[in-house]
């Protein structure tokens, strides 16, 4: 083993705070096995062989968007040919059929739409409360929390206030992409920053809503700028305690405007084990099937990864930048999946309640 | 493992359930690196050309096959073929991966014909699996040995390791009743390698196999190379099931859970296979039924080898898998893992 690893791998052992120094040399090494390893031990002695998932339905009200930005193939300008705005009945005909499927979580977000008023989102909000109560709503990316407060001119804490009233139960991870300035003016210059996307999640936590945290990986970041973005995050973290799950994104270049391959196996499992070694202090570091494909999905596992997200049941966003995965996994693949990789499957809610789990199969 | 003693079938089984994954990934990565310490991984530019889809076999795991009553049955006419050939070599192709079907009225003089017309151009022809050499000899009244050596002074290179499947006959009497038995597919590799030929050998596990019946599977092919030398490289990879009449079978939807036919089982299976066949020096990754990212990954688990650009693909494709993955993606990739790719033109040294 290279000596800077044998180094980290001490500080794993002995549950020792990896500094960031360590988690560039966790980047840049190709001794995959050993990370895994590493990854694996510290997986393992927060979440044993427990590996999550949920019944979701993801519903993406609008596609338009007056952000554009530069690595997004979902997002239209309004009139374009492709757009589209979900009215409130073709929102509610998605949840229902949620329901019907014991759907325990909707996972809404959008584009940031020109028109829409504030009062679309918290109608939407409300209605689906009222009508299928059972179902948590997890909503809104801090992007188009920052959004409400610019449309409104609100502060954010009543944006967020307002919405909790309304049914919003906890937030995505989305739109953090990588908070270096340098690297967010290539990729989303119209975006709210990184500072603010923080400032954001700090008041959603302060308002005792929890969320996730994501970082888009694979463009034209460099891993210093990664391990910038994951300080940024533990930082966080170690203050308010609200981050539920991690979750990096893989960037699908299809359809964008960055010019760069589909991310490689080994990126993305680094990815995700490097995630687990120096977020210390999150619980769960999810891997999205969407992303990077149900086997390597399965193979993560292995590598510090203990949820794999859900099924999903109909995915616009990666899918409009080339993801080759399929729309949907139903129970059953998502249990096959994970025993087979010798683990224990466990359906959760959003804030990880067991909703039922699965005694130990052969694997 | 240690002491260099050949394991058994037992000890091969355990391997392959129990073993912790990074474990088996070390000890195929280590004697990976001590076969191949340059860190070279080999690929070819080649073209995958079934002449036919018409076989009187009807394996219950393949998708590929049809009756030649089917609307889309077919043979290959020889100026289809031809213009496949012109693209793989505009392709910067060396090579023509020629399998198909067992076709009823194909003998030694029809699979002469096809050979002679792939050698009209200048390109290496790796064709023919031992279930086909077998079908032409039957059907044209004549020795293995005598049709191999037609085909060999036609032009034919060296011969690809297909219909292996598992080498078990318990397994082939559920899964392939009408293709030939274990022992009649090494007796062709044996003479192949006889006359000089080198081969690759192959083996398709997760349909309803045990671990058992996987480790014999690798122990005979480590016997028969012990004999002959002539295997270049081992290929193993997972049964994809859709579209199949095996897909539909309860016992195998009970097993697959079980089995090994996914990615995780995948890794182990690959690494059991490095560790195992230590007189092979090359362990192909799969990337047409795993995808380019666990393939990738597979090069730490005893792969030294990630196959061919294909450029066609049917066979596994008919069966709902369809990743491509182009010469520049196959170089990427491999050098992302921190190998050397090597471009080879035929079979691996």
């Amino acid at each position: 083993m290279e000596a800077a690893l044998k180094t980290i791998q001490d500080k794993v052992h002995a549950g020792r705070r990896l500094s960031d120094e360590d988690a560039l040399a966790l980047f840049r090494t190709r001794d995959i096995l050993s990370v895994g390893e590493m990854a694996d031990f510290a997986n393992r002695r927060k979440n044993g062989d427990r590996v999550y998932f949920i019944v979701n339905r993801h519903i993406n009200p609008t596609n338009i968007c007056v952000n554009r930005c530069q690595f997004c193939a979902f997002s239209k300008t309004k009139g374009e040919p492709l757009a589209y705005t979900m009215t409130m009945e073709e929102v509610m005909r998605r949840a229902e059929e949620a329901s019907r499927q014991k759907a325990t979580e909707l996972h809404i977000v959008g584009g940031l739409h020109p028109d829409l008023p504030f009062d679309f989102y918290l109608l939407m909000l409300r209605t689906l409360r009222d009508r299928f109560p059972a179902m948590h709503i997890q909503a809104f990316t801090a992007v188009e929390i920052d959004y409400f407060s610019r449309i409104t001119g609100l502060p954010l804490r009543d944006v967020i206030l307002e919405l909790k009233e309304a049914g919003l139960g906890s937030l995505p991870g989305g739109g953090a992409e990588i908070f270096a300035p340098e690297v967010r003016n290539r990729i989303c210059p119209e975006k709210i920053s990184g500072d603010r996307w923080l400032e954001v999640m700090d008041a959603v936590h302060a308002e005792g809503l929890r969320s996730n945290a994501t970082m888009l990986y694979g463009h034209v970041e460099t891993l210093e700028s990664r391990v910038d973005h994951l300080r940024r995050l533990r930082e966080m973290q170690d203050r308010t305690g609200g981050f539920q799950s991690f979750i990096p994104l893989a960037f699908h270049p299809k359809n964008t405007q960055i010019a760069k391959g589909y991310t490689t196996g080994l990126e993305d499992l680094l990815s995700l084990a490097v995630a687990r070694l120096y977020l210390d202090n999150f619980h769960h570091i999810k891997s999205f099937w969407i992303m990077v494909g149900p086997k390597l999905a399965q193979i993560s596992l292995h590598f510090g990864v203990d949820d794999i997200d859900g099924t999903v049941v109909e995915e616009k966003i990666t899918h409009a930048a080339g993801a080759q995965a399929g729309q949907e996994m139903t129970v059953s693949d998502l249990v096959t999946m994970i025993r087979q990789a010798g683990r224990v499957p466990v359906e959760r809610d959003t804030l990880y309640n067991v909703v039922r789990e699965w005694p130990q199969g052969r694997a | 493992m240690a002491g260099g003693a050949v394991p058994t079938v037992e000890e091969t089984a355990r391997l392959l359930r129990e073993a912790p994954l990074f474990e088996l990934g070390r000890a195929a990565d280590d004697l990976r690196r001590s076969i191949h310490p340059d860190g070279a991984v080999g690929y070819i530019v080649d073209r995958n050309i079934n002449y036919t889809n018409i076989c009187v076999c009807g394996c219950s795991f393949c998708a590929f096959y049809r009756d030649r009553s089917s609307p889309d049955a077919y043979v290959l006419p020889e100026d289809a073929l031809s213009r496949k050939i012109e693209e793989t070599l505009s392709l910067g192709g060396t090579q023509v991966l020629l399998q198909g079907g067992l076709h009823p009225e194909w003998g030694v003089d029809e699979a002469e014909r096809i050979v002679r017309a792939v050698k009209r151009h200048p390109v290496r022809l790796h064709g023919f699996s031992p279930p086909e050499i077998w079908h032409f000899a039957d059907r044209s009244g004549m020795s293995v040995g005598d049709v191999i050596a037609r085909l060999v002074a036609a032009g034919l290179d060296s011969i690809p390791g297909g219909g292996a499947e598992i080498l078990d006959d318990m397994v082939r009497a559920r899964i392939s009743p009408r293709k030939i038995g274990w022992e009649q597919w090494a007796s062709v590799m044996r003479e192949a390698h006889r006359q000089g030929l080198r081969t690759s050998a192959t083996m398709m596990f997760g349909s309803i196999e045990t671990p058992e019946a996987i480790s014999r599977h690798l122990l005979r092919v480590r016997e028969l190379q012990e004999e002959t030398g002539g295997f270049a490289s081992f290929i193993p990879w997972a049964f994809q099931s859709g579209n199949t009449a095996l897909s539909a079978d309860p016992a195998f939807m009970e097993g697959a859970a079980a089995g090994f036919g996914h990615a995780a089982g995948y890794l182990r299976v690959l690494a059991v296979s490095r560790l195992l066949l230590p007189n092979i020096r090359t362990v192909q990754v799969s990337w047409v039924t795993m995808g380019a990212k666990v393939a990738q990954l597979g090069l730490f688990f005893g792969g030294n080898d990630f196959g061919s650009t294909m450029i066609e693909e049917n066979v596994v494709a008919s069966a709902g898998v369809s990743f491509r993955m182009s010469e520049e993606e196959i170089v990427a990739t491999i050098r992302d893992a921190g190998f050397l790719p090597v471009k080879r033109e035929g079979l691996p040294c």
